[in-house]
């Protein structure tokens, strides 16, 4: 696949702190790519860096094929963790100014605006002043200003924060259909379910550096631990809970069920094969449920930065 | 991508759209005009008031020397003691009662008077009393020496030496008079316009950072066209405001004196004296002080004047744009307003004292290159007549300066931003410009 960003070993240091060091990724055009990190990682720092509001000390940034340069600018669209509008100005007003700013022409930027507005149905806004909208309001629009001059890049920087659920499915919606029509996206969140449900690929930053980093299902499959949560329908409970306790590591598992059963987690040794499993459960009792425990993100989140 | 003309029109029109932008724009004439009408007519009925004052004369030496004028009237008391005449002046309520001992010698004499009221006497008045009292003892004094008062004034000469420069220029008073009125009131013009507006392209630079929109700006913009757009948009918001305000005030003014009749002299009673002594003499003196504005050196001045104002104001309004750049809020300004007032007081000073006492001295010479004191100082020399190439020489100092003071706030900001909620102090500042 065609890169559209790559970090080239960057590093980053204020005075005695060191907010990057030595970290590199490479996201793939069209997709989305997910930067994960503990507060305070050093997250913001690289999307600063690549958004030219900070210079890495070392290292190089090329953004589709090109060492990155003032005028790329207009090719990223940037919503930071920290944002405002001009409170006093009006939002068409607002909007138009934002838009100029990244190289748009007035008239171009009218005209998207009013395609944004109804599709967002905000079109009566227009004329309100930013202080008079609710912070949900202000939210939207500035999702508008972000994503109004088609940028290549979209960087998005906890884009669901402040959104109620329905707005943040709107919005989730939006940039599904942004990733479609050809954007790429830098996505940074702490919101695990949404990294599970919209990222191709992930990077871990922990303590300044890069400590994971691959596509989502790769790293899925490389923390996966032969761990399977069961159901089991047996005369008698407490002898097979033994029995499972002598031949395998078990862990206790709840999960919803019309049965009186067993339920555990179990995690299989490699020396025993899925269907050698399977048949030993059923030789014990009814089988009525069986599922592969897959790491959701969360788990590989908290897993590996405890390693570290 | 140029942003610099479109971020100057956001924060023109954003600033003159503002509502108590447009009040004060407004209402500062109407208070100032106020003011001053008030000022006028209370100083009119200051000088209605008129005072009784009873005499007592004891020596019978000033008879006929106390003349009642429109404010003040004497009442010269005859034949009681003065514990009647404090007496009968403190039920009259007047407003006070001068004794004058019966003494033969005028030496004792000018121990024994004394004045009596009810508070403190207004010290004009005293001064009044006494000179009428001194002039009258020493042409006594005088006569008594022998010698006619006439004769004394004859005597008298007065020595007023023409000035003249080498080349045949005649200089003269009235010229440094005129020179040192233009240099004040551009220095002073100058200062009061840094005042006004410095603080309003310091909190121009916060807004910024209250509302948060920092990030997005700054990832479309480059640090040092968001400031530099900040301060002429600023600027020209301020020249503005201030152009409503003096068409304004004019205008006031003119209705104000018209339909009240308030003499606009009237709040200024001093110089309604210089007027009235000279009165045969104002029109010789419009036709000197016309004589020498022709003398100077007009075309200079002007041109001076534009350059030194516009890269003066400049210069502190960037100065004022880096204080705003270290800060999240204005509350945080307070620290760094003193390296910003001190040199601008300094400059007054030096102009006001150095230049006036020597213009070409070392002192004037030095400042007048120092770009944070040139635009008051050198302003004030270029009447006395300073060679072309030092006055660019200034100027291109002075702008340099505004440029590196532009580049200093725009680094100074690109790492402020990362500091929210943080306050900034001198040695973090210098690290930050090493980032």
């Amino acid at each position: 696949m065609e890169k559209l960003l790559v970090v080239n070993n960057v590093s980053k240091i204020y005075g005695d702190y060191k907010a990057l060091n030595n970290v590199s990724i490479e996201v793939e055009k069209g997709s989305i790519f997910g930067l994960l990190g503990p507060n305070g990682a050093g997250k913001t720092t690289l999307i600063r860096i690549i958004n030219q509001i900070t210079m890495p000390d070392t290292g190089s940034v090329i953004l589709d094929g090109e060492p990155l340069q003032p005028h790329h600018i207009q090719y990223i669209g940037y919503l930071p963790e920290e944002r405002g509008l001009y409170k006093t100005m009006k939002v068409g007003e607002q909007a138009l100014y934002l838009a100029q700013l990244k190289g748009l022409s007035k008239q171009e930027a009218k005209e998207r605006l009013k395609y944004w507005f109804d599709r967002l149905e905000i079109g009566d806004w227009w004329d309100k002043k930013i202080q008079e909208l609710s912070k949900g309001m202000a939210q939207k629009i500035q999702f508008v200003v972000t994503v109004l001059h088609k940028p290549k890049l979209l960087i998005f920087d906890e884009p669901f924060s402040g959104f109620d659920p329905i707005n943040a499915n709107l919005i989730k919606d939006e940039i599904l259909k942004l990733r479609e029509d050809g954007a790429t996206i830098i996505f940074s969140t702490h919101r695990m379910e949404s990294v599970e449900e919209m990222c191709d690929h992930i990077a871990l930053i922990h303590k300044s550096n890069k400590i994971l980093d691959g596509r989502l299902v790769d790293i899925k499959r490389q923390y996966r631990n032969n761990m399977f949560e069961i159901g089991l329908i047996t005369p008698n409970h407490a002898t097979t809970t033994e029995l499972l306790k002598e031949k395998f590591e078990i862990f206790p598992a709840t999960f919803k069920s019309i049965n009186d059963e067993l339920q555990y987690k179990v995690k299989v040794p490699d020396s025993i094969s899925r269907n050698d499993f399977v048949n030993y459960l059923t030789s014990q009792g009814q089988l009525t449920h069986f599922v592969e425990v897959i790491p959701s993100a969360s788990d590989i989140f908290i897993e590996t930065i405890q390693k570290n | 991508m140029n942003h610099l003309p479109l971020i100057i029109k956001r924060e023109y029109l954003t600033k003159i759209r503002n509502k108590s932008f447009i009040i004060m724009t407004f209402l500062s004439p109407f208070i100032f005009v106020g003011i001053f009408a008030l000022v006028a007519y209370l100083s009119s009925l200051n000088n209605d008031t008129i005072r009784n004052i009873s005499v007592l004369d004891g020596s019978g030496m000033f008879a006929g020397e106390f003349n009642s004028t429109p404010h003040t009237r004497y009442k010269v008391l005859k034949n009681v003691s003065l514990e009647e005449a404090k007496k009968e002046a403190e039920d009259e309520e007047v407003y006070g009662l001068l004794y004058i001992p019966k003494t033969e010698n005028l030496e004792s004499l000018s121990q024994g008077i004394t004045f009596y009221s009810q508070d403190s006497p207004s010290l004009s008045l005293m001064g009044d009393i006494n000179d009428m009292l001194e002039t009258k003892v020493n042409s006594v004094k005088l006569k008594e020496a022998g010698i006619d008062s006439e004769t004394i004034k004859s005597l008298h000469i007065n020595i007023r030496a023409n000035q003249e420069t080498f080349k045949g220029k005649e200089t003269s008073k009235l010229g440094s008079g005129l020179k040192l009125a233009f240099g004040g009131a551009a220095g002073y013009l100058l200062f009061m316009f840094i005042i006004i507006y410095g603080n309003m392209i310091m909190r121009s630079v916060i807004e910024e950072k209250t509302s948060r929109v920092i990030e997005v700006i700054i990832s479309s913009v480059k640090p040092r066209v968001l400031l530099l757009g900040k301060i002429f948009g600023t600027t020209l918001a301020g020249l503005t405001q201030f152009l409503v305000w003096v068409v304004l005030i004019l205008v006031l003014m003119t209705v104000v004196t018209s339909v009240f009749g308030i003499d606009p002299a009237a709040a200024s009673p001093s110089q309604q004296v210089i007027e009235n002594s000279v009165d045969g003499g104002t029109q010789q003196i419009l036709h000197d002080i016309m004589l020498e504005i022709n003398n100077l050196p007009l075309a200079n001045l002007v041109i001076m004047f534009i350059l030194f104002f516009v890269g003066g104001y400049l210069l502190y309004a960037s100065m004022y744009a880096s204080v705003g750049a270290a800060v999240d809020s204005e509350t945080d300004t307070q620290q760094f307003m003193m390296p910003i007032l001190m040199p601008l007081i300094l400059a007054v000073y030096v102009g006001f004292f150095t230049v006036i006492d020597n213009p070409h001295g070392t002192v004037s010479q030095v400042f007048s290159y120092i770009p944070f004191t040139s635009p008051v100082v050198m302003l004030m020399r270029i009447p006395f007549g300073v060679p072309i190439w030092q006055q660019i020489v200034s100027v291109v100092i002075l702008f340099a300066t505004f440029g590196g003071m532009v580049w200093f706030a725009s680094k100074i900001y690109r790492v402020g931003i990362l500091m929210y909620g943080k306050k900034p102090t001198y040695k973090e500042i210098y690290k930050w410009l090493k980032y």
